[in-house]
């Protein structure tokens, strides 16, 4: 208590972040992932695509370490190439769900009236869209041009399906927040609408909605996979988890590391968002300091 | 920013309400929460407006502040001068400018009334950064200085605590050094001891009195404790059903009531010298605000009812002394002359 500097609630987050064991392995998790993602090659310097057939399920040798999977391809070298899609695809479809989310959840619970009713029916509708059917119609539209490997496609697809419960959850708690006693000092303090709104509102509302924002990047990771199992996801030689665990599922009484390992790798990479967004959402959280 | 002194007249009376009229629209119909309440206030005054829950008390303070929540509440009649300038034709914009700076409202909950995610030195400093100005340290020091003038042992240190880590006489602390941070004029304070165990009651009570004496400001107390208002205010209105039935200065309301309501609510105060005996009750609750009786609206509940307060007409705001009215047919028998 004897340090007199001004504390805002961010320095005051990264204080608490800072001695969060779960914060540093998360981290730490997270870096390495998106380095494989950015730079394969730092980790492997096989290649993914040349597969030889004589090596079909052969255990693992030298630079394989994680064996072949059923076309004679290195399991290791696809798993270290297969972050970027799953990644790129997970995390920015994340961000357009987010956005629109955090639009229309703000929107609805703070105007409330019939923007409300407008927006919550829009959302219903949203909802009511199976997953599966809506993709095939959107990325097919979206993908278009035949050379493309479906990544745009795939991303805004997962986006534009999966905002609703990210909105609904945000709606909710800015209706509970709106109604406390603090948003109406402040407006006796003499805020208007978008002081109240980002400064009072926003970050009270927060929580929930990290929590909804992990969870739906681990979806997304795992419905690109479903999306190019169908064959509407990535196409072409793309490599990701999703396909090589699809890939990986009819031989898994064969040989099952070609299942295993791409597995692990996508289970851990959504732990360490899953763990990233915790840790912050607590430290962020001045009841809990 | 709009200057906001213009059209001020430094003559007029400091705040003024005159037939106040507020309804809340709900599914369940309309309810008339306040009914046409007036009353005034002077610099360096105290008004205790004094009444039982759901009376209209908050909702009064809140159309005067221009907090309430529409919608579903809705002014509909009635005016709110501020130095003679009418606050209900304000637009938004402008009369956001008086908030804080003229006029400020403290809360019963100081705990739910500051924001969990920011500091106190933050939340108080951000009001001089954004009314006045000031760059973040002058804005520190300004932040610093108040709480020391609102009591709260080693401010310079308390300024870094969330709202969550006072205790709660020491949170109502904050929440009178944010509402007087702009050196409001008119100080609104909707039940600020409430909440509070009773030895705090009377250290924030005074805190009040003497933060209103320094500053010469016109204080507001609602509130539904008798026993804070004797202490503190110059002058009582007793509200019921949304309507001010009695205003007097404070001695001869607990002297000679004027209306049944307030007489009946004296003699439900406990006292001392009765003890053993039941205590005094109002029969009956006040009436539903969707629902209020004809007539004068305290009719079902009094003993001095006639058919004359019965009848369509509320009774009117009989003139008793220079400061003193009271609504009620029977002023005389009330007053026993």
């Amino acid at each position: 208590m004897s340090d007199t500097k001004s504390r805002s609630l961010s320095s005051d987050a990264w204080h608490d972040l800072r001695r969060n064991k779960i914060f540093w392995i998360a981290s730490v998790l997270v870096v390495v992932v998106l380095l494989m993602a950015a730079w394969p090659s730092l980790f492997t310097s096989a290649d993914p695509r040349d597969c030889v057939l004589s090596r079909k399920h052969a255990g693992a040798t030298g630079g394989a370490i994680f064996g072949y999977d059923f076309q004679g391809c290195d399991v290791y070298a696809k798993t270290v190439y297969g972050a970027r899609y799953s990644i790129v695809v997970g995390v920015f479809a994340t961000l357009i769900s987010g956005v629109i989310g955090l639009g229309f959840g703000l929107a609805a619970g703070f105007f409330g009236g019939w923007l409300d009713a407008v927006l919550s029916r829009f959302i219903d509708v949203m909802l009511g869209i199976p997953l599966l059917l809506g993709a095939i119609v959107l990325a097919k539209r979206l993908s278009a041009d035949p050379a493309s490997n479906g990544v745009f496609a795939v991303t805004v697809t997962l986006g534009l399906l999966g905002w609703t419960t990210a909105a609904r959850v945000m709606r909710s708690s800015v209706i509970a927040a709106k109604n406390q006693d603090y948003v109406a000092a402040a407006r006796m303090l003499g805020a208007g609408n978008s002081r109240l709104l980002f400064r009072h509102i926003l970050p009270n509302s927060m929580a929930s909605f990290i929590v909804v924002l992990t969870i739906l990047l681990g979806i997304n990771i795992a419905s690109e996979a479903t999306l190019s199992f169908l064959g509407i996801g990535l196409k072409g030689d793309a490599i990701s988890w999703g396909i090589a665990i699809s890939d990986a599922t009819g031989y898994v009484r064969v040989a099952a590391g070609p299942l295993i390992w791409p597995s692990l790798f996508l289970a851990a990479t959504v732990l360490a968002f899953i763990m990233l967004g915790d840790a912050v959402r607590d430290a962020f959280d001045p009841k809990l300091r | 920013m709009t200057d906001i002194s213009v059209g001020l007249d430094p003559r007029a009376t400091l705040l003024h309400v005159d037939d106040l009229h507020v309804e809340f629209r709900t599914r369940d119909g309309v309810a008339k929460a306040v009914n046409g309440a007036s009353f005034y206030l002077n610099p360096g005054e105290t008004l205790a407006i004094l009444g039982e829950s759901g009376c209209g008390k908050s909702v009064t303070a809140q159309a005067v502040m221009g907090i309430l929540d529409s919608p579903p509440g809705h002014v509909t009649g009635g005016r709110v001068l501020y130095r003679g300038v009418d606050l209900l034709q304000l637009a938004e914009k402008d009369r956001r400018q008086f908030r804080a700076n003229r006029i400020a409202m403290i809360f019963q909950d100081a705990l739910s009334a500051l924001n969990p995610v920011y500091t106190v030195g933050f939340q108080l400093a951000e009001l001089f950064r954004k009314h006045r100005g000031m760059s973040r340290a002058a804005a520190k020091v300004k932040a610093i200085e108040l709480l020391d003038q609102v009591r709260i042992p080693a401010a310079k240190e308390r300024i870094n605590d969330y709202p969550h880590q006072f205790s709660g006489g020491m949170r109502q602390r904050v929440m009178i050094a944010m509402a007087l941070a702009l050196d409001p004029e008119v100080l609104i304070a909707d039940e600020p001891t409430t909440a509070l165990d009773v030895t705090v009651q009377a250290q924030i009570m005074g805190l009040l009195a003497e933060l209103q004496h320094q500053r010469n400001m016109g204080l507001i107390l609602i509130t539904h404790d008798m026993g804070v208002v004797a202490d503190v205010a110059d002058r009582i209105s007793v509200m019921y059903a949304g309507k001010i039935v009695e205003e007097a200065p404070v001695y001869d309301i607990y002297a000679r009531p004027a209306h049944p309501y307030t007489k009946a609510l004296l003699e439900s105060i406990p006292r001392l010298d009765h003890k053993g005996r039941e205590l005094n009750v109002i029969r009956g609750l006040p009436p539903s605000l969707t629902d209020i009786p004809q007539g004068c609206a305290f009719h079902p509940r009094c003993g001095y009812a006639r058919d004359i307060c019965r009848m369509d007409q509320e009774p009117p705001a009989y003139q008793i002394a220079a400061h003193r009215i009271a609504r009620c047919h029977f002023i005389r028998e009330v007053l026993g002359v």
